[in-house]
């Protein structure tokens, strides 16, 4: 039985035709494209032409905008860190309380530094105020950061917006677009945002690339200083076979955007339709109007997400859950918390996320092997009897302590 | 995550005694939705010999929450009560091959569940004083409040007491910067409003300690030697582990590291805290060596 990969907001495998551009890089095209050599002359064409390729799938109005880095995590953390540093008397971050980790905990440890972060809540359906937003854009916040699709939900934020917005005070704006890039349309000169940070691996590139986009004009501060690669603005050799490799799955991305927007989004709609149909007590989570083509986020009340993961995998497919046992901590996933998605069904939350290389008859596989699963942990849950919640949980469920 | 047991895996996947027993007559819930993890365990006990008859779940949770359900139930079967309440969280976690760390709560819930049910049985309340926090030592399994707890009730002032109090960062050292928060956050709170001072770093050598007000007699300083190791001997126990004096010789003192504390990993970790407890009580600079790092007789 073939594995089914609905994992793909954790990472992608890479294209065949991206491994294929990158392998010379290892070989024959091994030199350090800052020597003067054919060697290096070699490589430094191979670069420019990636660059030009990540330049076309985001819409940057100067190839020189594009900054390759090392991964998402660290696009982020020289975005903020560079608006902080070039701007000492501005000390306030503007942020949302559903970004990933990489912007949360760099955030966390700010505020232990003494900095202001102020994170902007969501509603039940993870959406932002803009009256909140616009009520604290003041002249002391050095940098707004906002991610362009939450990477659990797939709810897309208005970041041309809040970035004009911004852009109007004055303020700085940075989103974190690693699991919008090569999903939905980007067209950042015709935007008002000023960095963006995208990675690799969640678009068929390997892992251990990033890019972070920087506006012609934005006062930056590096994060690592050394030899004068990327411009001085992100020192240390360049990571040459998976720069191509990132190049070539923009070229890629691009290519298939409309499939992404057409095929994927059917098979993704088919296979939420196909769950919610067959089982009682399950809600889609987030903004389903308005969220990334490829993700569905449902949550199943009074069963837990690892659990149902475990009895997946052994059916052979592979997706991701909020629950808090899968991270390893006591609590559900933040996002789910900050949406106020109750307890019953945080813990229950399961995230499918598809690409262009799933395939109808794998969806039609999982809408059948979903449903027995479901149904065999409720039948062992205590807060379930007889195909239904027990009447009342609070009285039917009495725990010494909670 | 995937790094369950076989064992673990095959009572999850086929899950022993799951579902309502009728004839329960002790019934033990602990956990709650909110916390991932709910278990409800029934007993049917047969009152004469309080000999377990049979024993089901039902269980809200993870993998290894179910798991440790099966096979609490599969444990207890045939026990009578006293007998039943020696089982330990570890012998579940034994049982099935091992937990792993983040998920050593799971074997704390079914022993709870089995002490609530038999305290249910016997018409007693039952009470316990489960609080878990943020996981701190994944190398120990420590949490938030345990670390709080042990600080706090201690005195402690450095990681490396931490480390010899709870275990937690003997390992890979990782979790040394969530332990200096706890302990900046309980000196700040023990030093009361504008006496704030951060912790400091773990040290790399033991302080210098103050110079004894006279020397100690040989008969003496052993005397003292004793009652250190005295007072570590407990939490070595906890452990299933022991220490005992083998012998002094000038400023080296060596010690027997018996049961689970031999050749255990942190063997380093628990001597250095003997040491230093040894250095405070003699006031003088000692070492303390296992035993197999003594001299061959001449």
């Amino acid at each position: 039985m073939e594995p089914i990969y609905l994992d793909n907001n954790a990472t992608t495998r890479c294209d065949a035709a991206v491994v294929e551009a990158m392998l010379p890089f290892f070989t024959e095209h091994f030199g350090n494209a800052s020597s003067i050599h054919a060697f290096g002359s070699e490589v430094g064409k191979a670069l420019k032409k990636a660059r030009s390729q990540v330049q076309a799938l985001i819409g940057a109005e100067h190839d020189s905008e594009i900054i390759f880095t090392s991964c998402g995590t660290e696009s982020d953390s020289t975005a903020i860190l560079s608006a902080l540093k070039a701007q000492p008397d501005r000390n306030t971050v503007i942020t949302t309380n559903v970004e990933h980790p990489a912007i949360l905990t760099l955030c966390e440890w700010l505020e232990k530094e003494g900095y202001i972060v102020h994170k902007l809540k969501v509603d039940k359906k993870g959406r932002i105020d803009l009256d909140e937003y616009k009520s604290l854009l003041h002249d002391r916040v050095a940098i707004v950061s906002v991610m362009w699709a939450n990477n659990e939900t797939g709810t897309i934020f208005p970041v041309e917006e809040m970035a004009a917005l911004a852009s109007a005070k004055g303020i700085m704006f940075h989103t974190d677009a690693v699991q919008a890039v090569g999903k939905i349309p980007i067209d950042l000169k015709n935007t008002k945002i000023d960095m963006l940070s995208l990675s690799g691996h969640k678009l068929h590139a390997p892992k251990g690339i990033g890019v972070l986009y920087l506006r012609r004009g934005c006062r930056f501060r590096p994060l690592l200083r050394g030899g004068h690669q990327e411009r001085g603005r992100r020192a240390g050799t360049e990571n040459s076979a998976s720069i191509v490799g990132l190049g070539m799955a923009c070229e890629l991305a691009m290519n298939k955007m409309a499939i992404e927007n057409t095929e994927v989004k059917r098979l993704r709609d088919k296979l939420e339709r196909g769950i919610l149909a067959q089982i009682s007590h399950c809600f889609p989570t987030g903004d389903v109007s308005n969220r990334l083509p490829n993700t569905s986020n449902i949550a199943f009340e009074y069963i837990e997400g690892e659990a149902i993961l475990l009895l997946l995998n052994k059916m052979g497919i592979a997706a991701s859950s909020g629950s808090a046992c899968t991270s390893g901590s006591l609590e559900p996933s933040h996002v789910m918390r900050a949406m106020g998605i109750p307890y019953t069904a945080a813990h229950g939350t399961i995230r499918f996320s598809l690409s262009v290389y799933n395939t109808e008859a794998e969806v039609d596989r999982v809408i059948e092997a979903v449903p027995p699963i479901v149904a065999q942990l409720r039948k062992l849950s205590p807060y379930w009897k007889d195909g239904a919640p027990v009447s009342n949980p609070e009285a039917a469920f009495a725990p010494t302590y909670a | 995550m995937w790094e369950y047991s076989d064992k673990v895996r095959e009572h999850f996947f086929n899950p022993r005694n799951s579902g309502p027993l009728e004839e329960a007559n002790g019934i033990g819930d602990v956990g709650s939705i909110q916390c991932g993890d709910a278990l409800r365990l029934m007993l049917k006990v047969e009152p004469d010999t309080e000999v377990i008859l049979d024993a089901h779940f039902q269980t809200f949770g993870c993998g290894s929450a179910i798991a440790s359900s099966s096979a609490l139930t599969e444990m207890v079967k045939g026990m009578t009560l006293d007998e039943a309440l020696k089982v330990s969280n570890q012998d579940i976690a034994d049982f099935l091959d091992g937990l792993p760390p983040e998920k050593m709560h799971c074997s704390v819930m079914g022993r709870e569940a089995l002490q609530a049910a038999i305290a249910n049985y016997r018409g007693e309340e039952w009470s316990d004083d489960h609080e878990e926090g943020a996981l701190i030592c994944k190398c120990f399994a420590i949490d938030a409040v345990m670390i709080e707890d042990v600080v706090k009730a201690n005195n402690l002032n450095t990681v490396e007491q931490v480390t010899f109090y709870t275990k937690a960062g003997g390992g890979c050292a990782a979790c040394h910067e969530g332990i200096e928060e706890i302990l900046a956050k309980v000196m700040a709170e023990r030093a009361g409003p504008g006496e704030v001072s951060p912790p400091p770093a773990c040290p790399a050598t033991p302080e210098a300690p103050k110079p004894p007000s006279k020397k100690l007699s040989i008969v003496e300083k052993i005397a003292k030697i004793q009652e250190v190791l005295e007072s570590v001997r407990p939490m070595l126990q906890r452990d299933h582990g022991d220490v005992e004096l083998a012998d002094v010789q000038g400023k080296k003192i060596y010690v027997h590291l018996k049961g689970a504390c031999s050749g255990c990993m942190m063997e380093a970790a628990t001597l250095g805290g003997i040491q230093q407890k040894m250095i405070e009580a003699l006031g003088e600079l000692v070492q303390v060596l296992p035993s197999s790092h003594m001299p061959l007789e001449a």
